[in-house]
């Protein structure tokens, strides 16, 4: 960022000076390393860039697979409560039957699709971040 | 059912998997070629040769079996199978690869630097391989049994041996494309009889499967009993042939059977009328087919007890089963696992599609196996007694061809990962001499345990292996890879607390007869209560031991969790390795 010289009448020619300054307000003399070699150097704040990748990919691995599990885990208990739901019929087939053979794999299918496409970005964020210089 | 073609298939399938064996001889020449083919396998090759691995006896027999004996409740199965890769792809797939490390042991050592987490891992790794092996064995018997006659250690034998050979000279890399060809192999060969057998079942009218009518034969069938069984007839039937009935002799005369319970001796053989209701075997339930078709119509006594412990077992027991996890470390990074674990998880989906299917034409077509018990023979009959004259015997070798294929690639992926084990952990014989002698042991001790065995459905047997694994390796996995706090002494309390106890129940089903007690649901399907046993135990243990934390736990997290190509401390490949 550089500001404008400051228009003052003075007989010496105009001199630019650049003056920048940090983008973060965080102080920059305690972060001279780049993420990498925090972490290499098992500093605290390397710790805490791990700790927050491996919070954020827990937080997606544990919901994505409770979603799709949990979605499959009621089926048993909804049947157990009105076995008559069994009867119902969706394409020609009974309700467990397409339920358990036709859509649960596009489900799972799309919940696994998910999860790769979250977990590949947020390693792209968190390689992004530890290689700032 | 004695059918050359099918004779021919099943010697082409274990001709063909020993050629392709031997072409990756070739290729493996060092140690490190022989355990993880130098992890050069893309995405795609790995993932057909998980599914091909994967996809055992269980997958191809045994579901269609108890789908066709028990109805819905079972489908549990499949979408088990099916949903435990979800749980492997978001808990544990690019950790695991980026651990480094070659066997479910060396996991156990890199993450908790600790000789004991790694005997007790080893141990338990050999014992769900084994317990998984034990069913395939049984399965290659069942098929060559019903395909040729042969008696069932025939083909336990056959199986034993040719996986073996081929472990021996090729090692993982012949393994990688095997199991490759496997998988594409076992789709064809259950895709095709079935498109197949819908025509031929459109042809013969479409009949309702969920007929509110007990099942019956549609012609004369003779039937062989293979065991002494005991049945129950729900009308008097007059059959005719030679055997022995209620203790009775009966030579090649008609008999009637009263309603009620028989006993029929072993070796014998009958024929029964055309439109006579099926008896059954007397410890199955007896549904009419629409009942049949409900939910929880099984007979089980607790079935949403037995129905969660199945899905606790499945979902979570994918990702300890030894075989399974050898196949991560041959991707090039954690990026390429995660791939290829989605790409498994499609694979898989398409193939469980087939074995429903078989089970439901099972109780128009073969209801006589609800009577003689052999209800995972069914995939394999019914191509035959569908499809008159060449073409269904033609069905019928593919699918004997395919089965075979089934019990070969499982036993192959499992005795591999075993060897590897037994290898490094028991024998302690490095090299390759080392690895061929520990093949050798990793296949005859589950060929002595078929000699042992109550004959149970595969598929059952598989699911107690799949128990085992979710109730102490899933637990070191997940705890493991996610959590820092775990101590060596809270996994070693936690794979013992939940992999002992799942154990002894699978142990106990499996080789006594535990009848109708009341807790034999609790044995037959122990995961219900030992996953959560294990997991508790090991993290409350850790938390009171933080004495034993490994140490370097910190250092150990960054090499599980980053990614390869930042270049930090511990991370395995480099980016020059990244491929997509």
């Amino acid at each position: 960022m550089t500001t404008p010289p400051p228009r003052r009448p003075v007989e010496k020619p105009t001199q630019r000076v650049v003056v920048t300054s940090p983008r973060t307000r965080a102080p920059r003399a305690r972060r001279p390393y780049s993420g990498t070699r925090e972490i290499n150097e098992q500093s605290e704040l390397g710790a805490v860039y791990m700790r927050t990748l491996i919070r954020a990919q827990r937080r997606l691995g544990l919901s994505v697979c409770l979603v799709a599990t949990g979605a499959l885990a009621v089926l048993p208990l909804l049947f157990a409560i009105d076995p008559e739901l069994g009867r119902f019929r969706i394409l020609g087939l009974g309700l467990p039957w397409f339920l358990l053979c036709v859509a649960t794999c596009p489900m799972l299918l799309l919940a696994g699709w998910f999860y790769v496409r979250q977990a590949e970005r947020s390693e792209r964020e968190f390689a992004e971040l530890v290689e700032r210089p | 059912m004695t059918s050359g073609y099918a004779i021919v298939a099943v010697v082409v399938v274990a001709l063909g998997t020993i050629l392709v064996g031997t072409y990756g001889l070739r290729v493996s020449r060092t140690t490190s070629d022989f355990y993880v083919a130098s992890r050069t396998v893309s995405p795609w090759w790995n993932a057909s040769a998980i599914g091909g691995e994967y996809l055992s006896a269980a997958s191809f027999v045994g579901i269609a079996g108890l789908i066709f004996a028990y109805g819905p409740d079972m489908l549990w199965f499949p979408v088990g199978y099916t949903a435990g890769y979800l749980v492997l792809l978001t808990m544990v797939a690019a950790p695991l690869r980026r651990s480094g490390a070659y066997t479910l042991p060396d996991f156990a050592e890199a993450r908790f630097r600790s000789r004991g987490v790694r005997a007790v891992a080893s141990i338990l790794a050999l014992a769900i391989g084994w317990l998984y092996l034990l069913p395939q064995l049984e399965g290659a018997g069942l098929t060559l049994n019903t395909v040729t006659g042969a008696p069932d250690w025939v083909g336990a034998l056959i199986v034993t041996m040719v996986v073996t050979a081929n472990v021996m000279s090729g090692g993982m890399r012949s393994i990688t494309f095997v199991q490759a060809f496997q998988y594409w192999l076992k789709l064809t060969a259950i895709t095709v009889p079935i498109v197949f057998l819908i025509v031929a079942w459109q042809m013969h009218g479409s009949e309702s499967l969920t007929k509110p009518e007990y099942p019956v034969f549609r012609q004369d069938t003779e039937v062989t009993f293979q065991r002494p069984t005991s049945i129950h007839a729900d009308e008097f039937i007059s059959i005719r042939g030679t055997g022995e009935i209620d203790g009775a002799r009966v030579e090649n005369t008609v008999v009637v059977l009263t309603e009620g319970y028989h006993r029929i001796g072993q070796g014998s053989e009958f024929t029964f009328p055309k439109d006579a209701a099926v008896p059954h075997l007397s410890t199955m339930e007896h549904n009419t087919n629409e009942m049949w078709s409900l939910p929880m119509s099984s007979g089980q006594d607790f079935p949403l007890y037995g129905a969660y412990s199945l899905i606790i077992a499945t979902f979570l027991g994918t990702m300890g089963l030894p075989h399974v996890i050898v196949r991560f470390y041959t991707n090039p990074n954690g990026t390429a696992a995660r791939r290829t674990t989605l790409i498994v998880l499609g694979l898989l989906s398409v193939f469980y599609l087939m074995p429903p299917m078989y089970g439901a034409l099972g109780r128009l077509y073969t209801p006589e196996l609800l009577m003689t018990g052999q209800t995972d023979a069914v995939v394999l009959v019914l191509p035959t007694r569908m499809i008159e004259g060449i073409g269904g015997q033609l069905l019928g070798a593919l699918v004997a061809g395919g089965a075979f294929a089934a019990f070969l690639s499982t036993s192959s992926g499992l005795v591999v990962s075993l060897a590897g084990v037994l290898s490094q952990d028991v024998l302690r014989l490095g090299g390759v001499r080392g690895f061929r002698i520990s093949t050798v042991l990793a296949g005859i001790v589950p060929l002595a345990m078929t000699f042992i065995s109550t004959g149970m459905p595969v598929a059952d047997m598989v699911g107690l292996a799949f128990a085992v694994a979710a109730s102490s390796l899933c637990p070191l996995l997940m705890l493991g890879i996610w959590s820092s706090r775990i101590t060596k002494a809270g996994a070693i309390a936690g794979m013992l607390a939940g992999g002992v106890p799942a154990l002894t129940a699978g142990l106990v089903t499996m080789f006594t007869d535990t009848g109708d007690a009341w807790y034999e649901i609790l044995l037959s399907r122990p995961a219900a209560w030992t996953v959560p046993l294990g997991f508790t135990v090991m993290y409350v243990v850790s938390l009171l031991t933080p004495r034993y934390l490994p140490s370097g736990v910190q250092r150990t997290m960054v090499r599980l969790h980053a990614p390869e190509n930042l270049g930090l401390d511990g991370s395995g490949s480099s980016s020059a390795e990244e491929r997509s």
